[in-house]
């Protein structure tokens, strides 16, 4: 089974971001640099897989050289081998460049199952893996919890609102992930060491065959990146007894805030 | 020139940031000085069109076809695409739904167009299409262009106001695109009764200070106040609560009237999930809790002597 995983190195979640000098983004430079928490479910699937069925586990991303941290962390919890698009013209792209260059790179590779990250945690625009699978023409289920595989099928649980459907896909297909698919494994320590001595493929654009013309123009430009309107600290509800302060509070969300 | 609005419906029954996505597409269509086109995919859906009239469609696409009557992604797409080829819709306006996220990335990278997700309003400024959404989670929130054409706008739920308008109502009937099979439907489960946690006017959420995860409290306040239940990622990793209730960066983004924190510390990845919330007010053992320092209202106490304090004062309004 040749399994991808399809990654992107964002910053952490606890990290604080703000708004860049030219209010049109966002300032990173101190942030902590992590996989994407929904990316680290699908190597960690990837992982399960090959356990129960054998075969490779690769990691493809698009990045800078920063990137090469999140990849090697990747080979450290257990993938095979990594590749990492790094290329200048891939830098000013959003995801309508990334899904192109993936699904470029994909073309001179043989996988079985590609799994995603439902979202990136910084963009949240949740478009790079169902448009990969459509430049690949391959089948996608999203925001899955549960996936089981039996000969060249995949039948997964994918959520919805209020619910959940069950679906089954011939393989190649594409799967993205959904919270609740698995509990990600940290790198041991052997991980880590032998993580340092897996191969890490660089490649150009040119080298997967495809040029910057072939991205286009980003799909959004950003006119205005700011910050939510800051909440200030309201009332602190006084009272003496539980009962008092429940009176209290009720009484403001019923006649002041008028929300209940 | 025309605007799409792509509906949601299961069962029978359109999601409520369906008509949101009508409202908002109805405003866009009005701005450009157009036409907006309504799509309903189902089996059995010939009465949801009067539903939709009323809310400002010139025209309604039924594909009512036995093959749609459980939403499968590639039909689904290859039905819309059918229609998108047909109307020619330089805006696409959908809910940002699970399924909205699973159809619109596919179609957008089809027709090569421009995508924008988890929306809170659309706009037309100085003949582009530009649209707001949240980024990081929540944390910031960025105005863009989308520069290519259909651009896709998926509506985030809560965010836009329900308003009936005047259109045509010409209802035209398609079949389902079937030459795609690479996806089989298995089976659908519903939570039954289960309030949607994006679409709840009010949210009672619990945190890592419900005391030994006992949510039975918070579960009642919600019921009484028709509200829906979230929880703190600290209560879902405790196993608490499922997945599907986690607000914040990595779980859901919601934006109720009232959001109602019960014991949740206030974490910068919890509060990226809830801030936009009209009203917040929390409950919190510890004083020094950051959730007091971003909510509207603050009391100070013990959860489960409050609590049932809270719920007998709730009952008293609601009679």
């Amino acid at each position: 089974m040749n399994l991808i995983v399809l990654l992107k190195q964002v910053p952490s979640t606890e990290s604080f971001v703000s708004v860049g000098e030219d209010k049109k983004s966002v300032k990173t430079e101190d942030v902590k640099w992590v996989i994407n928490p929904y990316d680290e479910f699908a190597v960690e699937e990837a992982l399960k897989i090959k356990e129960a069925l054998g075969g490779t586990v690769t990691i493809l991303t698009v990045g800078n050289d920063k990137a090469v941290e999140a990849v090697r962390t990747a080979l450290a919890m257990g993938a095979d081998n990594g590749i990492l698009i790094n290329d200048p013209d891939a830098y000013n792209c959003d995801g309508a460049g990334i899904a192109k260059i993936l699904a470029a790179a994909l073309k001179n590779i043989e996988y079985d199952l590609i799994i995603a990250g439902q979202r990136a945690v910084d963009d949240d625009n949740y478009y790079v893996g169902a448009a990969t699978a459509e430049f690949l023409n391959i089948p996608h289920v999203s925001m899955v919890i549960k996936e089981e595989i039996t000969d060249k099928t995949i039948k997964c649980t994918k959520t919805i609102e209020g619910g959940s459907f069950v679906f089954e896909a011939k393989l190649p297909a594409l799967i993205t992930t959904q919270r609740g698919l698995n509990e990600p494994r940290y790198a041991s320590l052997p991980g880590i060491m032998k993580a340092k001595k897996k191969p890490l493929d660089t490649k150009t654009l040119a080298d997967i065959g495809i040029s910057a013309a072939d991205l286009g123009e980003p799909m959004l430009t950003i006119k205005e990146v700011k910050k939510p309107s800051q909440r200030e600290a309201g009332v602190m509800i006084q009272g003496d007894t539980p009962a008092e302060l429940a009176a209290a509070l009720v009484k403001a969300l019923h006649e002041e805030a008028k929300v209940i | 020139m025309r605007v799409l609005v792509i509906t949601e419906q299961i069962d029978g029954i359109f999601r409520k940031v369906s008509y949101e996505a009508l409202s908002e597409g109805r405003r866009i269509a009005d701005a450009m000085n157009c036409e907006m086109t309504a799509a309903i995919l189902g089996s059995g859906i010939d009465n949801l069109a009067e539903d939709i009239k009323k809310y400002g469609a010139d025209k309604i696409i039924l594909a009512d076809d036995p093959a749609l009557a459980e939403y499968i992604t590639d039909k689904y797409v290859l039905t819309l695409a059918d229609i998108i080829e047909k109307e020619k819709p330089e805006v696409i306006i959908l809910g940002s739904t699970s399924i909205g996220k699973d159809i619109a990335p596919r179609l957008c990278a089809k027709f090569n167009g421009a995508i924008a997700t988890d929306c809170i309003s659309a706009s037309i400024e100085e003949g582009k299409v530009c649209a707001s959404r949240y980024i990081y989670g929540g944390k910031l929130i960025t105005d863009v262009i989308l520069n290519r054409k259909p651009a896709f706008i998926a509506l985030r739920a809560n965010s836009v106001s329900i308003k009936e308008a005047d259109g045509k109502g010409e209802i035209e009937k398609i079949q389902a695109n079937m030459q795609d099979a690479s996806l089989t439907f298995i089976e659908k489960k519903m939570d039954a009764g289960k309030k949607e946690l994006t679409e709840a006017d009010i949210i009672v959420a619990g945190g890592r200070g419900v005391n030994e995860g006992d949510f039975s409290a918070i579960e009642e306040l919600s019921e009484i106040l028709q509200g829906a239940v979230g929880a703190s990622r600290a209560a879902v990793d405790e196993g608490w609560r499922p997945h599907s209730d986690q607000v914040g960066q990595t779980g859901k983004v919601v934006s109720p009237n009232l959001y109602i924190a019960c014991g949740i510390s206030g974490a910068i990845q919890h509060f990226a999930g809830m801030a936009s919330s009209k009203v917040i007010a929390a409950i919190n053992k510890d004083e020094e809790a950051p959730i007091f320092a971003k909510s509207d209202y603050g009391v100070v106490g013990d959860l489960s002597k409050v609590m049932p304090e809270v719920i007998k004062e709730v009952k008293k309004i609601k009679g």
